[in-house]
This record gives structure tokens, sequence and C-alpha cells, in this order.
């Protein structure tokens, strides 16, 4: 996305971690905090009011999942919806086992979940992935015991970008009678994502990674899977969740879902294209540059690429000194200078996987931001390389 | 984030490279921790005085590294030997206008790197070390073992 109203050229390539609301967005939900204020939970007619318009919205959720819109959850984050999912899984099943099983690759939400619980009586197993990010299934099959409650493994990794064998994993849990939520923050919106079809129990779906506004997100919870709240109260969501619903941002992620649904085909087409082509371009280009993640198998919005002898978070200021918006995962970004989980579970070592950022694409990306990219980052790249005192010669020794 | 003067000193670094024929080379850091500086100095004798006469930098690492790296260049240079072991990491952190808290080691690690030249220097030409700076040269063995130790343990923890 190209700003012209200030001076400085930008370009927004950070669409993994949030994107920009869709105006047609915005407007859906400006009634909802004006002239259809009502709460919900009023059987008054400004209350009706919102709650149809709050079941409208579960509609359009129900209808892409394949689901019942008694399954459908609001919830504030994908943060909430995963630790709810982990915690009132591990509450409610907790007299049948005490091992949940979380791929070892998770966001940290899911990650720090399974921490709390292994403080909290719980055994957490991490099922651990090959080179490409991807979970091994014969493992993960083998670490099913009858112990086992729950099984976490993400749809596709929001670093990376590799998509995981959901389908497979499903038929596993299903096979071997255990739970399987999936964090679907990422492939919500970019794929269908069929449950009539896919075993899934649970599932975890963010608004601001589609275009919708911060601060709403969902929980898919299968009809019959008992589930303890986190969030004690009023009684919404069908005793599940209470807070009163937010009604303009739920009304603003269905219709971000709309948004997706209708160009899903084309997008993906369109920004597979400019992913290979960024892929293509700088492993031809630059030398020394290496692709993270599963060359086909990923999203068609991610990027991910480490460069030799030089650290990711100067590279991603270099660039948004030109005015591109990358992130990094080096542990020197970090605010806890720990380097990505994510990258060493894929067996890349620390020491040579620092120079890594995250190039993530959008409705808005077009073909003259992406060929600015590609001529800005191999000078930035070579600008890093001459300050670095690492080269060919010294680089693993 | 950055200060304007640590964006300044990345986007633009002084002494910016390699001294071939250095009189003394510092090398401190670790690429596990995602930091490396190289530091050389060329010191000139004037009367009893020795003078860092000129000063260059390499640095693998994030933006307040290039940037502390390329401040202490600027601050040294034309100084005495003793005048730039006086140099503190507080004085480089001021003269950036300050560095986020959890980058305060970059600076650390630039005043090691100059340590590390000077010890250099006066070990090759087997002159006396001052004890203050025989200290902080232990020291920076030391810590780079237990940082190697660290990653190595590490490592192993992961592959098992």
């Amino acid at each position: 996305m190209t700003n012209n109203k200030t001076k400085k050229k930008r370009v927004y390539l950070d669409y993994a971690a949030t994107t920009p609301v869709d105006k047609a967005v915005v407007k859906s939900m400006l009634p909802y905090f004006t002239e259809k204020f009502g709460n919900p939970a009023s059987i008054h007619s400004a209350g009706t009011e919102a709650n149809k318009a709050l079941e409208k919205a579960r509609e359009i959720f129900a209808n892409y999942l394949s689901c019942d819109l008694s399954e459908i959850f609001f919830t504030s984050s994908a943060t909430e919806s995963n630790n709810w999912a982990l915690k009132g899984i591990a509450r409610a099943y907790k007299n049948k086992g005490n091992k949940i099983i979380v791929s070892s690759v998770e966001h940290d939400c899911v990650l720090n979940s399974a921490k709390w619980l292994s403080q909290n009586g719980f055994e957490i197993e991490y099922a651990p992935v090959d080179e490409f990010g991807t979970v091994d299934l014969e493992k993960l099959k083998k670490m099913i015991t009858k112990e086992t409650i729950l099984v976490s493994i993400m749809h596709s990794n929001n670093e990376i970008g590799t998509l995981q064998p959901v389908k497979e994993i499903g038929e596993i849990c299903k096979e071997k009678g255990v739970l399987f939520h999936t964090d679907a923050a990422q492939s919500f919106g970019k794929m269908p994502i069929n449950l009539k079809k896919v075993n899934i129990d649970l599932l975890t779906a963010s608004s601001h990674k589609i275009y919708g506004p911060k601060g709403v997100a969902l929980l898919y919870i299968r009809k019959g899977t008992l589930i303890e709240p986190l969030l004690h109260g009023g009684g919404h969501e069908r005793g599940k969740r209470s807070s009163t619903s937010n009604v303009a941002g739920i009304v603003g992620f269905a219709k971000a879902l709309e948004l997706c649904l209708k160009e899903m085909q084309d997008e993906k087409l369109r920004q597979t294209q400019l992913r290979d082509k960024i892929i293509k371009n700088i492993l031809k280009n630059i030398p020394n540059s290496h692709l993270n993640g599963h060359p086909k198998n990923r999203l068609f919005n991610n990027v991910n690429m480490r460069f030799d002898f030089i650290e990711g978070e100067a590279l991603m200021m270099e660039l948004d000194n030109k005015g591109i918006e990358v992130s990094t995962v080096s542990a020197c970004a970090s605010s806890t200078l720990q380097f990505s989980h994510v990258l060493l579970a894929c067996g890349i070592e620390e020491k040579y996987a620092q120079g890594t950022i995250r190039i993530s694409l959008g409705r808005y990306t077009t073909e003259k931001d992406v060929d600015y990219l590609l001529e800005v980052l191999p000078k930035a790249v070579e600008k890093m390389r001459k300050i670095s005192p690492l080269n060919v010669e010294n680089w693993k020794m | 984030m950055y200060t304007d003067k640590v964006l300044e000193y990345f986007r633009k670094p002084k002494n910016l490279g390699k001294i071939k024929d250095a009189d003394g080379v510092g090398k401190v850091g670790n690429l596990a921790c995602g930091d490396m500086m190289y530091l050389y100095i060329k010191i000139k004798k004037d009367g009893k005085k020795e003078i860092i006469s000129d000063v260059k930098f390499q640095t693998f690492g994030c933006v307040a590294a290039i940037a502390t790296s390329s401040a202490i260049t600027d601050m040294v240079k034309g100084k005495t030997i003793e005048k730039a072991l006086e140099l503190s990491k507080d004085s480089i952190i001021e003269s950036l206008d300050g560095l986020p808290p959890i980058k305060i080691h970059c600076s650390v690690l630039a005043t090691e790197a100059l340590a590390e030249a000077i010890y250099d220097y006066l070990s090759k030409n087997k002159r006396p070390i001052p004890e203050s700076l025989q200290k902080k040269h232990d020291q920076v063995i030391k810590s780079n073992e237990i940082l190697e130790e660290k990653y190595e343990e590490w490592v192993e923890h992961q592959e098992e």
C-alpha cells in the first residue's frame, strides 16, 4: 500500500502482523456505534436490533465454516480464543487425562497457555516438525496416549507460512479419540475451511488479519464439546463467554470475511504470483540468501528469507528507512532477546539465522510495490554486509 | 524506539571498515546473541603520548550495535590511550541521547571492543597492561566462554 499523502514512500509488507481495516468494513460498523447502539442482551427494540445484527454476523461465519450457528463464539482476540481453547478444554476434561500436545511452532499465546497449564497439573508435549515446519504425523500419532485430551496444532504458521496437514491431523485425532484445536488466525478467510469435511473440534480466527477491526475474534467449538468458560458473568454467548457483545466489531469482522470470500480465488492467484516473484528474485539476485519454510506448501502471502552475515533488525530498519515495512524474528529485535522458536524447531541454527525477515503481502500490495522492494532489498542487504565483519570466508568457522 | 541520533549513526555510520595494518584489533561478541564487533586502531606516538590516530569498525548486529560502535569510534579518534580507556558505556549512551534499556548491552560491547583493541596493541608491543584493562580483558574472555558453553548446551538440548 503506497501512502501518497506523506512525502515519504511507504510500502507496507507486514500484513501477517495486521491489516488496515477495509473502508467497506468501517462503513458497515458505523451505525452500531451510534443509532444502532443497543445491547443485544436487552429484549427491547434497540436490543433486538443489535441482536439481529449479531446473529446475522454469526451466520456468515457458520456458512463459511459449514458449521452450526450455535458453534460460533465471539471473543476479543485470537489470544483469548487460544487461551480459552487450551485452558477451557483442560479443565473440562481433567478427569479423562492430563496430557496436551501442541506443536513446537505454535504462536506464543498457545505455547504460553500450555506452559501455564504445565504449572497447574497438566503435562505438555511438543509435536516436532521437519525442516519446513510441517508437523511429523507419524511422531504425532505415537505421542497420543489414553491420557491425551487435546491436540493443538495451528492451521498455518504466522512466521514461515507453512500450512499444516490439518486434514490428516484431524483424522488421527478422531481415530485416537482426542480433541483437535487449530489456531487458524493466518489461514482464516484466505482459503476454504469446511468443518464438515475436516475433523476439527475447536478453531481460532481473528478479525484484524483479514481487514477487519482489532479486538474481535472467534472460537468455533463443535457441538457436544465440553469447555469451561474463562470469563464468568452475565452468561453471554450461551453462557460460555460473558461480556457485553462487541456488536460493531463483530459486524465489521463478518463484513471483512464476506469481502475476503468474494475475492478469495483472485487474490490467491494474484498474491501467489507476487510471492513467488519475490522469492525467485531474491534467491537469484542476492547471494547467500535462503528461504525459510516450505517452498510450495505455504500461505500465499508469506515470504520468509534469511540472509547470511547480517542481522535482521538492522536490515528491517534499513528497509524502513526506504519506506518498506517488514518484520523480523532476530533475537536482537525481540523484547526478550530470544530467537525465533519456529526457526529453531525447523532445525535452523540460531547463529546462522539472525538475518531473517518476513515479508507478508496483502490486498493492497501492487506489482509496483513488489518491484520497489526488489530494487531496494539487494542494496540494503549489500549495505549491511559492508558494515558486517562476516563474509563467506569467516562464516560457519 | 530509537533516538534520532541512533538512527543517524545507523544510517550513515562513521569510520566504517577495516584498517589493514592496524596496530590493535578488538574482536568481541558472539554470533549466537546476534552482536559481533571488530574494532581496529592505529596508534601514533607524540612524544610520550600515544594517540589513537585512526579507528575503524565492522559490526554484525542490530541498529543499536551499529550505532554504538560507530559512536565510540567518533569519540576516541584523536584521544590518548589513557583517555580512551576512561570512556564509559554511559558516555556513549549519552552521546546517542539514550538507548532502549534492552539495548544497553550493545554499548557495553562497544567499550569492550575498544578495550580489547588497546589490549591487543599493548600486548603485541610487550608493554605493561594496566590492572583495570587486564581485568576487563579477562572478563571479556570469560563471558565469551560462558556464552559459547551455554549455546553449545542449548544446541545439544534442542537436538535431544
